[in-house]
């Protein structure tokens, strides 16, 4: 629905755009103070999905908690459709790298817990559907201890879109995964995102996670965490890894981090 | 799934060979010999206890006056049981217990659920309840019976100071554990404070608090002595030291006794209870 409004060009700001300007942040830590942030600006537009990709410590995290409303920016703003983020709220999703499932509800219960904080509401229409969004349906009765790293993480996707959220926020949320599984969940992301055409802004460490579910790749750099590059991917979809085009541009963000040297690794699936 | 039902059928097989072909006979024997290992774990140090205790009041090494035989002690047991007057003493101070720690279970829960949420509530009570704390049940029978008289609520009282404070400075502290990525989630969805407390803070301390008013409910059964100490006519406590008085050493160790196992049944009711009201939870069993 939302895909088919007129979206923005030139980077004048649309009415669900999620801008990011000129955000710093200092961080006290044992009497030093320590630049997390230094002038990140980005414009993601509605529906637009952003992958950022960085080294753990380059203060990635800290700019999705920003946006999140978790914490505030010392310099800088940021606006969702024009309106300042000054803290938390139901029109920003959020899934952590933790699951962050109460351990005392079934899986429907925290769906439904995202609904007014009620997890009696765990029969509703919305919750069943995206319970089964996340491909949980028969697991509704679980509790989070009896499910597994993939599938907590799903329930914890399924509570964080059941709200219709502007915008998708994902702090690393494969991260603790196998990589198998992790491939697994990209892929689901990808079809869930078809249905909803929700903006999503992605952290990660991992470049090829990054390229497959991004439409643009923001490469962050370290001391103090800034956007060093932006790629637009203009790969189609379903995204290849082993295609010359992939190959290339995870060469060339590698090259970010260890200059010009070879790739130090690949994966092997 | 399919992996995990395999694993668990490997196990089988190696703790007990050919499980699938054992014929039923064999299979009941093996599960009546496990229980009566089990049992035998229990039971053997309190009968070995009883042992040497009985040898020791045999051969003459524990004087009878101070110390009589577990058979005097069973004896005075059987007597006061087909007396009645057991079971009137025990179920008088079963209600006194009861009534005392039910009053200090709802109010320390409730306070301490309250001063828990709030910094500036505790800094309110804090020297209160710090302060009152420390001082034992026993000291306040003089103040109990100017303020309540002699009858059952100076004694309810008692029991009820004695419980009170353990659990609500357990339940203080059990909310103040919630988890902050919770609290995070609870940001994030805009969840009214009401349904935080409702639906993250209570059951996320629900542990704690279980266990607290595990600990309230024993430390009840040790102010139920110093309670009776109150102009009482009945009780358990009432009747350790009626016998105190007559020089009956086996009476009191049938009221000591009494109050342990009475304690102990209470005791394994709240943990069945607590198992089923944190189901959720994985807890370490212990090896």
């Amino acid at each position: 629905m939302r895909a088919s409004e007129p979206r923005t060009v030139g980077g004048v700001p649309g009415a669900g755009d999620l801008s990011i300007e000129r955000v710093g942040k200092v961080f006290a830590a044992g009497g030093r103070e320590f630049e997390a942030l230094r002038d990140v600006s980005v414009h993601i537009r509605e529906g637009e999905f952003l992958s950022v990709v960085g080294a753990s410590g380059c203060g990635k995290s800290t700019l999705l908690r920003i946006v999140a409303g978790l914490e505030s920016a010392d310099r800088g703003a940021v606006r969702l459709g024009g309106d300042r983020v000054v803290r938390p709220g139901r029109d920003r999703g959020m899934v952590f790298q933790e699951h962050r499932l109460f351990p005392w509800l079934t899986v429907e219960e925290n769906v439904a817990f995202a609904l007014d904080g009620d997890p009696s509401r765990a029969s509703c229409d919305v919750v069943q559907e995206h319970v089964a969004l996340v491909g949980l349906a028969s697991f509704r009765h679980a509790y989070p201890h009896q499910l597994s790293g993939g599938m907590a993480q799903r329930a914890a996707l399924a509570r964080a879109l059941v709200n219709r959220p502007r915008v998708l926020l994902l702090d690393e949320p494969f991260g603790a995964l196998d990589a198998l599984t992790r491939i697994q969940l990209q892929q689901q992301l990808l079809r869930i995102r078809e249905v909803e055409r929700t903006t999503m802004v992605l952290v990660t460490h991992d470049v090829d996670e990054a390229i497959v579910l991004g439409d643009r790749v923001a490469v962050m750099s370290n001391r103090p965490g800034t956007i060093s590059r932006m790629l637009q991917i203009d790969l189609p979809r379903p995204r290849l890894r082993s295609s010359y085009e992939f190959v290339q541009l995870r060469r060339s963000i590698y090259a970010e981090f260890f200059g010009e040297a070879e790739e130090p690794f690949t994966y092997a699936i | 799934m399919l992996s995990s039902t395999l694993v668990t059928r490997w196990l089988q097989a190696f703790a007990s060979p050919g499980a699938g072909a054992v014929p039923a006979p064999v299979r009941r024997a093996r599960t009546a010999l496990r229980v009566a290992r089990a049992v035998a774990e229990y039971a053997w140090l309190p009968l070995a206890a009883l042992g040497a205790w009985q040898l020791a009041s045999a051969t003459g090494l524990v004087p009878a006056v101070a110390m009589p035989s577990p058979a005097r002690v069973g004896r005075a047991f059987y007597d006061l049981l087909r007396s009645g007057e057991l079971v009137r003493h025990v179920a008088v101070s079963l209600a006194r217990v009861l009534e005392g720690s039910a009053a200090a279970a709802a109010l320390g829960v409730g306070l301490g659920i309250a001063v828990g949420l709030s910094r500036r509530l505790e800094r309110t009570t804090d020297l209160v309840l710090q302060v009152l704390r420390p001082i034992p049940p026993i000291a306040w029978i003089p103040l109990a019976i100017l303020w309540f008289g002699i009858g059952e609520l100076s004694k309810v009282y008692i029991i009820f100071l004695g419980a009170f404070f353990p659990i609500a400075v357990n339940v203080i502290s059990g909310v103040r554990q919630t988890e902050h990525r919770y609290v995070e989630v609870a940001r994030i969805l805009e969840v009214s404070r009401w349904r935080f407390v409702r639906h993250v803070v209570v059951p996320g301390a629900l542990p704690v608090i279980m266990s607290s008013l595990r600990l309230g409910l024993g430390i009840a059964w040790m102010c139920v002595v110093a309670a009776e100490l109150i102009a009482a006519s009945s009780g358990v406590g009432y009747l350790i030291m009626d016998a105190r008085q007559l020089s009956q050493p086996d009476v009191v160790l049938v009221g000591m006794i009494t109050i342990g196992v009475v304690g102990k049944a209470m005791d394994v009711a709240l943990r069945r209870l607590e198992r089923r009201v944190v189901a959720w939870k994985v807890v370490y069993a212990g090896e």
